[in-house]
């Protein structure tokens, strides 16, 4: 056991942090066994693997390896091909897709992560005919050459959820985490500043 | 990316144990906007990777007993924005805010967000450091102004920790030795060596927790000048940790981001504060006292207002006054 800290005030900070942590019982009780060694070797994968993953409103069975990411077993075992790969990073939010409800980049997340996890790509936010949200980007011509678009569709649910009697300038804000390389924001923002005024956050 | 394995733990013990190098590297993964793009690009190359996103004692936002706040290393950015419980700590939400993407703040966490690894565009080509001749004769537009002495030039990748430093947050760091708390001022160093990373951390050490003091009578903001409204790293920022006694300040801590290796103290701009009432004039005084010793590269310099000005305005939001810009 290492010193717990210098300085008095940092020993204040680990009584404190202790009194009523689940954390530290818990680990302490941990104690061997076969099961448990089972379980716990179970935890770690090594190698191509099958697993489920829910996405859009169904189980996939699909086999992954560890470093295959999310956007990839969407894209090249599950056909669907809505969500971009444009950034490796995810900093154009083209692979924008929503994870338990909550928009990430499916180019940053690996598969093996998403097990247990409700995933919804942009195939099923704009399956409901006529869909509010892809209505709007058409009415506005919000696209270009549209390779942003479906990444854009996912992030304009999630922020109209989020924010639905949204400013123009929270619109602004709320889209940052997706690029458009043709530059049609003025319309994407006349788009969704339609649907905060006709309450299309449905 | 390399082949690696894969670990998900379900408790704090099982995630060290997992952390554990047998032969191998191994590396944390939390919400993946940062790691995994390293991964792609080869940067990072770990024989494993543990998620630690499924261990319930990092996802907790405790109060605790003494009005300190406990927050869990795999707490997102945006459950930080909902939470109640921190609500005192503005300076902390203006730094978060300042992450300017949905996206970033739901899939990014407290710990992985502290942890970045630096945006330095020469690191990220090919993992290189400390190639400090390189960044001398290279683009540096973006490099240190501070603590740039040595190899090591590019600036400290975390928005947060300007304002977590200036107020005192300590950090809980798990290994399987046991358990030790440091500053989170001390959970960054310049590195000097090649087998020196930008963090104190060692192998099989994995930061669990970071303790927020409590709030009480503490005034914090942070301030970044970015280049647009765009998601992009800041080009200065600055955090102000104030507390008054009868109108004046009583203590200020001031902390630069962006400007360095590490998060960079201004002690001398907080040293003029103390005893004296914010204003106009007085900030801009702190401001100018805050780059006094700066010392930019052939590219930077206008990275110094910059600074300068970040201190201007970390300094006047946090006792609450108009900062001047937006």
């Amino acid at each position: 056991m290492k010193e717990p800290g210098k300085s008095s005030g940092m020993q204040f900070h680990r009584r404190a942090f202790l009194q009523g942590s689940g954390a530290v019982a818990a680990a302490t009780a941990i104690s061997g066994g076969a099961a448990e060694a089972a379980t716990k070797a179970a935890r770690v994968v090594r190698s191509k693997t099958k697993i489920t993953l829910h996405v859009n409103g169904a189980d996939h069975e699909v086999e992954v390896e560890p470093r295959e990411t999310l956007l990839e077993v969407l894209r090249y075992q599950l056909d669907l091909t809505a969500a971009k790969p444009v950034s490796s990073d995810g900093s154009s939010g083209a692979s924008t897709v929503l994870v338990d409800g909550k928009p990430m980049t499916a180019s940053t997340l690996l598969a093996l992560a998403c097990r247990g996890k409700k995933i919804e790509t942009c195939e099923a936010v704009s399956s409901h005919h006529p869909d509010k949200v892809c209505e709007a980007f058409v009415k506005h011509d919000s696209l270009q050459c549209g390779f942003c678009t479906p990444g854009f569709v996912v992030a304009v649910r999630a922020f109209l959820k989020r924010h639905p009697n949204a400013t123009r300038e929270q619109i602004r804000q709320g889209l940052n985490g997706n690029l458009c390389r043709c530059g049609t924001y003025a319309d994407m923002i006349e788009a969704v500043t339609d649907l905060v005024k006709g309450g299309g956050n449905g | 990316m390399k082949s690696f394995e894969y670990a998900e733990p379900r408790t704090e013990e099982e995630a060290l144990e997992f952390l554990q190098e047998d032969g191998g590297t191994a590396v944390v993964l939390a919400g993946g906007t940062d790691l995994v793009g390293l991964l792609k690009k080869m940067v990072v190359r770990p024989d494993r990777v543990v998620n630690i996103m499924e261990v319930d004692a990092f996802k907790e936002i405790r109060p605790l007993s003494d009005g300190g706040l406990a927050v869990g290393a795999a707490v997102t950015l945006d459950e930080l924005l909902a939470s109640v419980h921190m609500a005192d700590y503005p300076g902390v939400l203006d730094a978060i805010h300042g992450i300017n993407s949905m996206q970033l703040q739901c899939q990014g966490t407290l710990g992985g967000e502290l942890l970045r690894r630096p945006q330095c565009w020469y690191f990220r080509r090919d993992g290189e450091l400390l190639d400090g001749e390189r960044v001398e004769q290279g683009d540096n537009r973006y490099h240190a102004i501070f603590g740039n002495q040595g190899p090591a030039k590019f600036v400290s990748a975390s928005r947060i920790a300007p304002c977590l430093v200036a107020m005192g947050a300590q950090a809980r760091i798990r290994s399987l030795d046991g358990e030790r708390w440091c500053s989170v001022a001390d959970l960054y160093q310049i590195p000097r060596r090649r087998e020196q990373r930008e963090t104190t951390l060692a192998a099989g050490e994995l930061v669990t927790h970071i303790v927020l003091p409590p709030a009480a009578d503490m005034q914090t903001a942070t301030y970044e000048v970015r280049a647009s409204v765009g998601p992009d790293m800041p080009l200065a920022a600055a955090a102000a940790a104030l507390r008054f006694a009868g109108g004046r300040v009583a203590e200020a801590r001031i902390v630069m981001g962006q400007v360095a290796p590490i998060p960079w103290p201004a002690d001398a701009a907080a040293n003029f504060l103390a005893g004296r009432v914010v204003d106009e004039e007085t900030a801009a005084e702190a401001g100018r006292l805050a780059v006094a010793q700066a010392t930019p590269l052939s590219h930077n310099e206008y990275k110094v207002q910059l600074a300068a000005t970040s201190v201007r305005r970390a300094v006047l939001r946090a006792a609450g006054l108009d900062t001047g810009g937006f």
